[in-house]
């Protein structure tokens, strides 16, 4: 059990050990050669559960984490996680292979770019493996940023850097929605484990939380997979090493959205919604990656928008393959598992063949210089092995025969077209739809993958446009994509080996209701002359005729306004929201005390006399309330006066003496309401204070000494009156509303209990006296700052006149 | 050349002695009458003052040599120590106690230790009057 763990993580493990090895034996070996164990170690140790996995067992671990909170890292070993498992070891392995001979060991920082690669790994190989909701959003989170540093490893390129900032901000914003997703899952299900989600599948889906839920997951799994309109960022991530772009950007990364949509189709699918955003967006991703892809003339950009339109093409198929679940077993419903079927193939297929030619661009742009096809032509008779490398990829993925494209489409086809027969979701009307966008989107496909083999491999080599001399790459550099080739061909002929023993299994993980039988499923190259044979031909007659005559059309792709792409959109859009955020910041953000100080009563106004309205808390009662006296009603006057010239004086020093007047009547009423103590210190306090501000007046600038009356606002004048109504407002009623009896008889027997007579000083130093310890501390505190203050200012000025 | 001050300088040295007393009082009435640690020690940061006034701030220094910085600060001490002295004795910060004593000449005497307390908000008190009005004055 712990074994399986110390595989998982083996890539964060050897991680710690990169900069180690690069460091002292860098100069000897290049530190990929240590670094291609853990994948290595990984597939070996994965390859010994394909036996049992195919003959349906599953295999569970737990290692406690936050055991508290029901929070641990809980792995499920089943036919789709074993599937992606092996992609990722398998792939990582030829890419740490190829990244070898591709990174410079001199030049590059070696030790950063495997650090990231591993993390990234790990967090991938977490990811697929985790059963528990919130481990698994954490290793997502953790693929995004590791991506997101595999990006900018040329991080003193501008367009690395804002390349992975794209990244980062798409993918993170879809893993927030995911997260959210996940928690509202979590709240129906009352359970982290997906397999017991799954289990109670007829309550969610009853649940008003369903629809937001599968909502929210969806944007994280179409965000980080590519999808429209998300997808915009994956050309900009062609910016990271070729190696990256082959391993995430291909892959890996992408397809985790893909993984998740697969591990939530037991429990979504079968809905119509489900149904129509993920057949529809992927097939509106099909269409507009192979459009896309039309207009780049970089390689790698050509081949990021290849990528996108593969995945709506996977996307797509489990979407229809969610069908499945809303038929249940019968005839319909077995239909419908094959379109999963054929999602899972192709993703195998689209990880093999994409990986291959990612590396066939990296090996042209490092034998020449160039990634531009308007530079490349000719490259057939230099580069022979690439040649091959990059027409068994392109074709595999033109879906020609004989590579594993041709059958993947095949059944993309059969799938599509099925979709005509059916009608429920409202697809007897609009099922029409998906086989023809299917079939044009194949068609551009067929067109770019031309392209990519034929602009830059086929007519005549011009060695004076490249700036390298140019020949055939290292036996090192093209192990891998050799490797790659072989299985692209490899699982044409005998597709149903790895049908039988990977893809069964993970199906049945995907479709868990569905009685799988492999007869059903088995994949055969030649079927017959149905549907799909003569869409398939027609997209090869349609598609050679494009390319012959795609000088004259292809123009209108090349012209087509960069301000009508969804790039500029975005890039629009942020600095945007930049500058509206930033104003209205700084309309609000004035730096003027008033318009902050209004805010606040404002603020408090509103909420207060609010919720005291709302609440129906205005209630007066009198009934307790003493009688007035002549000497309240006197003094009252005198202070209403005092305040009054306040206000309205046009002196400072006659606002000085009023306030001191009010000051002096307040000790007056502690007088009259019997509070000695008070009294006495409000006297002598009041008369610091008055002496205080008497200081500060002498002391005011000489400039703009000339007294003024305060300017009259009236919004001053309203929040002032509102702030004074609702205090008093609040201040009646709650004189009216005595909840329980005070606490004053305790304190009475302050004689008995603390041994004093004045009750006012047994509470500040007996009963309370902690608070009374702090108020001196702070008076203290006071002093000091005062002191503080008064001589710095002073050494400061003694040192201006010294210099 | 200082102007002379015979009288205000002859009144402080009356007055001083009745209003230290007065402050005195009220320090020590705290207990059982209306006063207290605070308006005690208000009331001799004012008969400093006072003192500071008709004598200047250089005479007053060369008598009082009391730094009212570190006054303050002995007053916090004070008060806070008195609440550790009660956890010493097992019981909850700052609890106080009172008790009856037959001292030799006043007869029957009740002690309390929140007196101790309030000498330290007492101390605290004229520390910082003392201090903010010295500071502000020193401000040229």
């Amino acid at each position: 059990m712990a074994i399986f763990f110390i595989f998982i993580f083996l890539p964060f493990l050897s991680a710690i050990l990169v900069p180690f090895l690069y460091k002292y034996l860098n100069r000897l070996v290049h530190t990929g050669w240590f670094v291609l164990l853990a994948p290595l170690f990984i597939l070996i140790y994965l390859l010994q559960y394909i036996p049992s996995i195919a003959a349906g067992e599953t295999y569970q671990y737990t290692l406690s984490w936050i055991p508290t909170l029901g929070i641990n890292i809980v792995t499920y070993v089943d036919g789709l996680s074993l599937l992606f498992g092996l992609l990722i070891s398998g792939v990582g392995v030829l890419v740490i292979i190829y990244s070898i001979f591709y990174m410079s060991k001199t030049r590059e920082a070696l030790h950063q770019f495997y650090v990231y690669l591993l993390l990234f790994m790990g967090a991938m190989l977490g990811l697929v493996f985790s059963d528990h909701l919130l481990v698994l959003y954490g290793f997502w989170e953790l693929t995004s940023v590791s991506s997101f540093l595999l990006i900018a490893y040329w991080y003193e390129r501008k367009s690395s850097r804002q390349g992975a900032l794209k990244a980062m901000l798409i993918t993170v914003i879809g893993g927030f929605g995911m997260l959210a997703g996940f928690i509202m899952l979590i709240m129906m299900a009352d359970t982290y484990s997906i397999r017991e989600i799954i289990a109670q599948v007829d309550v969610i889906q009853n649940h008003a939380l369903f629809i937001p839920a599968m909502l929210c997951i969806l944007l994280g799994a179409f965000t980080k997979s590519a999808q429209f309109p998300f997808g915009i960022w994956l050309p900009d991530a062609m910016e990271a090493p070729t190696p990256v772009s082959a391993y995430l950007h291909s892959a890996t990364m992408v397809k985790a959205g893909i993984y998740l949509v697969a591990r939530t189709t037991p429990i979504f699918g079968g809905s119509s919604v489900w149904f129509w955003l993920v057949a529809g967006v992927g097939v509106i991703t099909l269409l507009y990656g192979s459009l896309s892809a039309l207009r780049q003339t970089d390689l790698k950009a050509l081949l990021a928008y290849s990528t996108i339109s593969q995945l709506g093409l996977i996307m797509s198929l489990l979407g229809v393959g969610s069908l499945a679940v809303y038929f249940g077993p019968g005839e319909k419903g077995s239909l419908f598992t094959v379109a999963t079927f054929a999602a899972l193939f192709h993703l195998f297929n689209h990880s093999t063949f994409k990986g291959s030619l990612f590396m066939v661009v990296g090996i042209i742009d490092h034998e020449t210089g160039k990634r531009d096809i308007r530079y490349l032509s000719g490259l057939m008779q230099v580069l022979p092995v690439t040649f091959t490398i990059a027409m068994v990829g392109a074709f595999s993925m033109a879906g020609l025969p004989p590579f594993n494209g041709f059958l993947s489409k095949e059944m993309f086809f059969a799938a599509m077209t099925e979709l005509t027969h059916v009608s429920a979701f409202g697809l007897d009307r609009l099922g029409l739809i998906f086989p023809v966008i299917a079939w044009i989107a194949s068609v551009f496909t067929f067109v770019y993958c031309m392209i990519f083999v034929f602009k830059t491999f086929g007519g005549k080599f011009h060695p004076e446009k490249l700036t390298r001399k140019v020949h055939e790459a290292s036996f090192g550099m093209l192990f891998a994509p050799i490797v790659l080739c072989l299985f692209v061909v490899l699982t044409f002929f005998f597709p149903n080996v790895l049908g039988k023993y990977i893809l069964i299994p993970a199906l049945t993980s995907v479709l868990p209701m569905m009685p799988i039988s492999s007869t059903d499923l088995k994949i055969s190259a030649w079927h017959g002359i149905n549907t799909e044979l003569l869409m398939t031909i027609g997209v090869v007659v349609l598609g050679f005729l494009l390319f012959r005559t795609a000088k004259r059309w292809i123009r209108l792709f090349r012209n087509y306004p960069q301000t009508l792409t969804l790039n500029h959109l975005f890039n629009k859009a942020l600095p945007s929201m930049e500058k509206r955020a930033a104003s209205l910041t700084n309309r609000y953000m004035t730096g003027s005390l008033r318009h902050y100080l209004s805010y606040i009563f404002s603020f408090f106004v509103m909420l207060l006399l609010g919720s005291l309205l709302l609440n129906y808390g205005l209630k007066f009662d009198f009934s307790n309330d003493a009688s007035i006296t002549l000497f309240d009603a006197g003094l009252v006057l005198v202070m209403l006066i005092a305040a009054l010239t306040v206000l309205l004086t046009n002196h400072r020093v006659v606002a000085i003496v009023a306030l001191g007047a009010v000051g002096y009547m307040v000790s007056m009423f502690f007088v009259i309401f019997r509070a000695p103590d008070l009294a006495l210190t409000q006297m002598v306090v009041e008369t610091v204070t008055t002496v205080l501000f008497l200081l500060c007046f002498y002391h005011l600038p000489k400039l703009k000494k000339d007294i003024e009356r305060i300017p009259f606002k009236l919004s001053n004048l309203i929040i002032s009156i509102s702030v004074g109504l609702t205090v008093t407002l609040l201040a009646l009623s709650a004189n009216g509303h005595k909840l329980f009896e005070p606490i004053t008889a305790f304190f009475e027997r302050a004689y008995e209990l603390a041994g004093a007579k004045n009750i006012v000083n047994a509470i500040l130093v007996d009963f309370r006296g902690f608070d009374t310890m702090l108020e001196i501390s702070v008076l203290t505190i006071a002093g000091l700052g005062v002191y503080v203050l008064i001589h710095q200012r002073s050494k400061r000025r003694k040192q201006d006149e010294t210099e | 050349m200082k102007p002379n001050n015979v009288i205000l300088q002859t009144v402080t040295r009356v007055a001083v002695f009745i209003i230290f007393t007065f402050s005195i009082y009220l320090f020590m009435s705290g207990h059982h009458q209306p006063g207290g640690g605070f308006i005690g020690g208000l009331s001799t940061a004012a008969a400093i003052v006072l003192l500071y006034l008709s004598f200047g701030i250089e005479k007053v220094r060369e008598n009082i040599p009391v730094d009212f910085k570190k006054l303050a600060a002995v007053g916090v001490f004070i008060a806070v120590g008195t609440g550790l002295v009660s956890i010493v004795y097992g019981q909850p910060f700052l609890t106080q106690t009172f008790g009856h004593v037959n001292l030799p000449i006043f007869g029957d005497t009740e002690l309390a230790s929140a007196m101790v307390f309030d000498t330290g908000v007492a101390l605290a008190v004229i520390g910082t009057a003392v201090n903010i009005i010295l500071s502000i004055s020193e401000d040229r």
